[in-house]
């Protein structure tokens, strides 16, 4: 059972908190301005995925190919933590973009924080009407898609 | 004031030639201060809402098909008053020579070109081989911003019959040819959306009965440009088996694909009736009581929809 959550800024970590504020504080085009900037900041894969197309999962709901991995590691404090990977080709900014906002706003952390992501994050950064909603359901994939793997993964190592 | 038409071999032999410029004849335009003295609007029109940002061709506007065209409200395009405030905002008088170009083959420039055709835009034309060409030919891309002067637009009514189908025309077509664009397993019933696509909510599976299966991308080369008129007639009329002067609907899942198309039957192969179906499969799915063909074979019009 999907558990209802308030739509509030208090349950997301602190770096995409800051993100979400960020989008919020700008008028409509100086989001996709911003979400223009997340595409260009989105890192590179590692050598070692970059060859191994495979390990990556495809999520089909984005207009533009997305593929997407998480691998795990231990944290300074000995906890879990997880650690993103996105590839998404340059002609696809508005994919880039949210998955450089997930990056930066996610990766590093443990399963207890992702997971309290609520689902519809993405309606906070104000883009819906900018973006449209049909895009914005890929967005919406992608969180889910990494929210969903990373509870897999969780459950394996505990 | 029209500004002159591109004359080559590879056009020529299209039924409206005045319709295509390729890439030569655009940076020819550019460098003699067509574009910069407003003698010649460029439009670029994505799928991406973002990638005229990333870079686009000096001068280009943008034009967003989602936010731009379409009504934010009513399953519709803009009326006359949004469409002149937007072409006027974009430079866009209603004599100007109006270029469209856009990503994947022109997908969504076409689905452009469509919508200035409601409007009955005189000179609207399409960048053949689109943004992808362009940039393969490691031509110029800028990111500032065009800014134009404000074009002088009338607020037009939007003259749908001649080039759109709707639901209750398509039925009332029914018996005459359709051309579906959308990929082999749409056509067939296997899935209801593009693959590697969003879900768009279709209830049921399969295609228009009597559809002939020519999926879009193949009246596109390698390089994104239209084919030949001798490829596009052995598509066309080779094997969806058009012949001249048929009344023509094409359609997809939301119209934009079936616009390449649209463009290709109208303005290449000259077809008078040509219209686009833009309901698609994500009206004609979920409808009640339509008939539905399953599977690869066109199927036949049920015997009480038949008209005389």
């Amino acid at each position: 059972m999907r558990k209802l959550e308030e739509m509030s800024t208090n349950t997301l970590p602190t770096a995409l908190a800051e993100i979400v504020d960020d989008f919020q504080a700008l008028t409509e085009p100086d989001r996709l301005q911003l979400l223009l900037e997340f595409s260009r900041g989105l890192p590179e894969l590692p050598e070692r995925l970059k060859d191994h197309p495979e390990l990556l999962e495809q999520v089909v709901e984005c207009q533009s190919p997305l593929f997407l991995t998480i691998e795990s590691e231990k944290n300074d404090d000995g906890h879990l933590a997880y650690r993103l990977f996105f590839k998404a080709p340059p002609e696809a900014p508005t994919t880039r973009g949210f998955a450089g906002v997930l990056h930066e706003g996610l990766d590093g952390l443990t399963a207890k924080e992702i997971l309290a992501v609520p689902d519809d994050m993405p309606e906070l950064l104000g883009l819906t009407r900018a973006i449209t909603p049909l895009r914005m359901r890929g967005m919406t994939a992608m969180l889910g898609r990494i929210k969903r793997k990373v509870a897999a993964a969780s459950r394996l190592e505990h | 004031m029209s500004y002159p038409v591109e004359q080559n071999e590879k056009f020529a032999s299209y039924a409206n030639p005045e319709r295509l410029v390729s890439t030569e004849w655009l940076a020819a335009a550019i460098a003699d201060g067509a574009v910069a003295d407003g003698k010649l609007v460029l439009v670029e029109s994505d799928e991406d809402v973002l990638l005229y940002e990333t870079g686009h061709i000096p001068g280009a506007v943008k034009i967003d098909w989602h936010t731009d065209l379409n009504d934010e409200i009513t399953r519709d395009y803009v009326d006359g008053a949004a469409f002149a405030a937007l072409a006027a905002s974009k430079g866009i008088s209603r004599d100007s020579t109006v270029v469209i170009y856009g990503d994947k083959s022109n997908w969504w420039a076409a689905y452009a070109l469509w919508v200035f055709t409601l409007f009955g835009h005189q000179d609207v034309r399409l960048l053949d081989g689109g943004r992808d060409k362009w940039i393969a030919e490691g031509r110029e891309l800028t990111t500032e911003v065009s800014r134009p002067a404000s074009g002088e637009y009338p607020e037009v009514e939007r003259n749908d019959a001649p080039i759109r189908a709707f639901k209750e025309d398509v039925l009332a077509h029914l018996g005459n040819p359709l051309i579906d664009v959308r990929s082999p397993e749409e056509y067939t019933g296997q899935r209801t959306h593009m693959p590697a696509y969003p879900e768009e909510g279709a209830l049921r599976g399969g295609h228009i009965p009597t559809a002939a299966s020519i999926p879009w991308a193949r009246a596109a080369a390698e390089d994104g440009t239209y084919r030949s008129r001798e490829e596009l007639e052995a598509l066309y009329l080779g094997e969806a088996g058009l012949e001249a002067g048929d009344d023509v609907v094409a359609y997809c899942r939301i119209g934009e694909r079936s616009s390449h198309t649209w463009f290709a039957l109208k303005y290449l192969l000259g077809f008078d009736t040509v219209r686009n179906y833009d309901g698609s499969w994500t009206e004609w799915g979920n409808a009640v009581r339509v008939p539905i063909v399953k599977g690869a074979e066109r199927g036949s019009v049920p015997s009480a929809l038949v008209r005389n």
